[in-house]
């Protein structure tokens, strides 16, 4: 690798990307420097983004939360984002160690894109709105248009993820992962459930049981119809059914992290638990 | 930052400019250097280990700008700019740094090849969080894998370098 280039604005990391398509952008490393340390990645120069100022931290713009690509998972363990957003401030909060969580950035476990990332699940569940710039333009695309696949985005060389949106929270919202042990563990299965109790609907995004991300809607109408959104109560058999439905999302694979049938049937117990949760 | 040539024909080099341990530092280094090379290998920092390829066992740990970081994750010109405290910046004037005197006082060590990146995490716990509890020190040292001590002694270090008791939840 002969070269890393280290812009402090924006502008000047797209036109850096525009006129250079073997550059890489580097965001925490987590991901990036692993593949490296590997011999899986061999970049030929790098596009360090640490110091882009309009990437970092998040904001609160009226009912939308607006977290840059450069978002920290340590940012999102701030109290008024974990009353802003329960369920993302829930996963951050699993990522990882403290070290991870000190570099890593929302920007990066999108566009590495793995089924296993924490984040999304829950930015489906969200229907979050992922931003995209390049020196040609902004475009705007939901997560599952974003990532089509294992490790496949439809992002262009020249591209990068400036921002992730979402609703400002309107009800309860929880996200639950599973691994082969409790600290620093890459999801086997995980879920996130939202409730709006101003829309009277339910978001239900799963984790690490499909190739792309999904929302399992049709666990999502059945509850939406199920609940009582005045007092938040709903009637005997509906947390399990709602976790069934949910199973029948998922399309896990048997892998080295864990078994097709374990996590149709973790994905089940969660999203019964996740909605037991959210209601009263 | 200012790239350059490196004069040995190696390839391009870069200027780095950050403060290690108090004192600033400026090397020419090449791109592909990993931060914790650069410090092993060119400052002479040999505190901080390698255990892994992965970025799991946390032995490289140091602090960047006083949070704690996998220099394994890092190139060294990523740093620029930075203020950057290994194992080595932690006593003064040979005196050792309380969580250090914690880990010496409670056995917190066995093969010791854990312990920087352990203390280091350590430091940048109880600086982020100084009322932890058992449990809390145990989640917080998720990054940093032990294969000697078993944690125990390390948790009693932790949290006596922190000024509490032992509680059990
Ligand atoms: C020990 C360990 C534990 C981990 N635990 C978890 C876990 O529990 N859950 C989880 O989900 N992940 C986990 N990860 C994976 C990783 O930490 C996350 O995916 C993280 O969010 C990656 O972000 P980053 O900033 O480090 O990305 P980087 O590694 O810097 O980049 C990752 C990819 O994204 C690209 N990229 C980065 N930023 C942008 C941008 N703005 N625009 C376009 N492309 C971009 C890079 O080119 C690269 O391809 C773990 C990793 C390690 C090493
Ligand atoms: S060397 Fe193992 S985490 Fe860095
Ligand atoms: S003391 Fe040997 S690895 Fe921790």
């Amino acid at each position: 690798m002969s070269n890393v280039v280290v812009p402090t604005t924006l502008d000047e990391a797209l036109a850096l990307l525009a006129a250079d398509p073997q550059l890489s952008p580097l965001a925490g490393g987590t991901d990036f420097m692993v593949e490296v340390n590997h011999g899986a990645r061999r970049p030929v120069r790098v596009l360090a983004l640490r110091a882009v100022a309009e990437l970092r931290g998040w904001r609160r713009d009226g009912d939308v939360l607006v977290i840059g690509a450069g978002c920290t998972y340590v940012s999102m363990a701030d109290p008024a984002f974990a009353v802003a957003a329960p369920a993302l401030a829930q996963a951050a909060r699993t990522i990882g160690s403290p070290q991870i969580r000190n570099v890593g950035t929302i920007g990066g476990n999108l566009a590495t894109a793995s089924p296993a990332g924490d984040t999304l699940p829950v930015l489906m569940a969200l229907g979050a709105r992922v931003e995209v710039a390049s020196t040609e333009g902004t475009r705007t695309l939901a997560v599952d248009e974003l990532i089509t696949g294992v490790k496949r985005t439809v992002l262009h060389p020249a591209e990068l993820i400036t921002s992730v949106r979402i609703p400002v929270a309107r009800g309860p919202q929880e996200f639950c992962k599973i691994g082969t042990r409790n600290a620093m563990v890459i999801s086997a299965a995980g879920i996130a459930v939202v409730l709006d109790r101003e829309a009277h609907t339910v978001g239900c995004g799963l984790g690490s049981v499909t190739a792309a991300p999904v929302r399992a809607t049709d666990a999502e109408t059945f509850a939406a119809e199920a609940i009582d959104w005045s007092t938040l109560r709903a009637g005997a058999g509906t947390t399990e059914r709602f976790g069934t439905l949910a199973a029948d999302a998922a399309t896990p694979i048997d892998d080295h992290r864990s078994t097709a049938a374990y996590r149709r049937h973790a994905i089940g117990v969660m999203a019964r638990r996740a909605l037991e949760r959210c209601l009263s | 930052m200012r790239a350059s040539t490196d004069p040995h024909g190696k390839g391009v080099t870069m200027d780095v400019t950050a403060i290690v341990n108090g004192v600033e530092r400026t090397a020419d280094v090449e791109p592909r250097v990993l931060l914790v090379h650069w410090l092993r290998d060119e400052l002479g920092l040999t505190g901080t280990n390698v255990g892994c390829d992965t970025s799991s066992c946390g032995a490289c740990t140091v602090l960047i700008d006083g949070r704690s970081a996998k220099a394994c994750n890092l190139f060294a010109v990523q740093v620029d700019g930075s203020d950057i405290t290994t194992i080595e910046g932690l006593a003064i004037d040979g005196e050792l740094h309380p969580m250090q005197q914690a880990f010496h006082e409670c056995h917190a060590l066995q093969c010791g090849y854990c312990t920087p990146g352990m203390v280091m995490a350590a430091v940048s716990l109880i600086d982020e969080y100084p009322d932890l509890g058992d449990r809390g020190v145990r989640v917080g040292l998720e990054g940093n894998l032990c294969r000697c001590t078993g944690y125990q002694n390390i948790v009693h270090a932790v949290l006596q370098a922190a000024g509490e008791q032992e509680r059990h939840p």
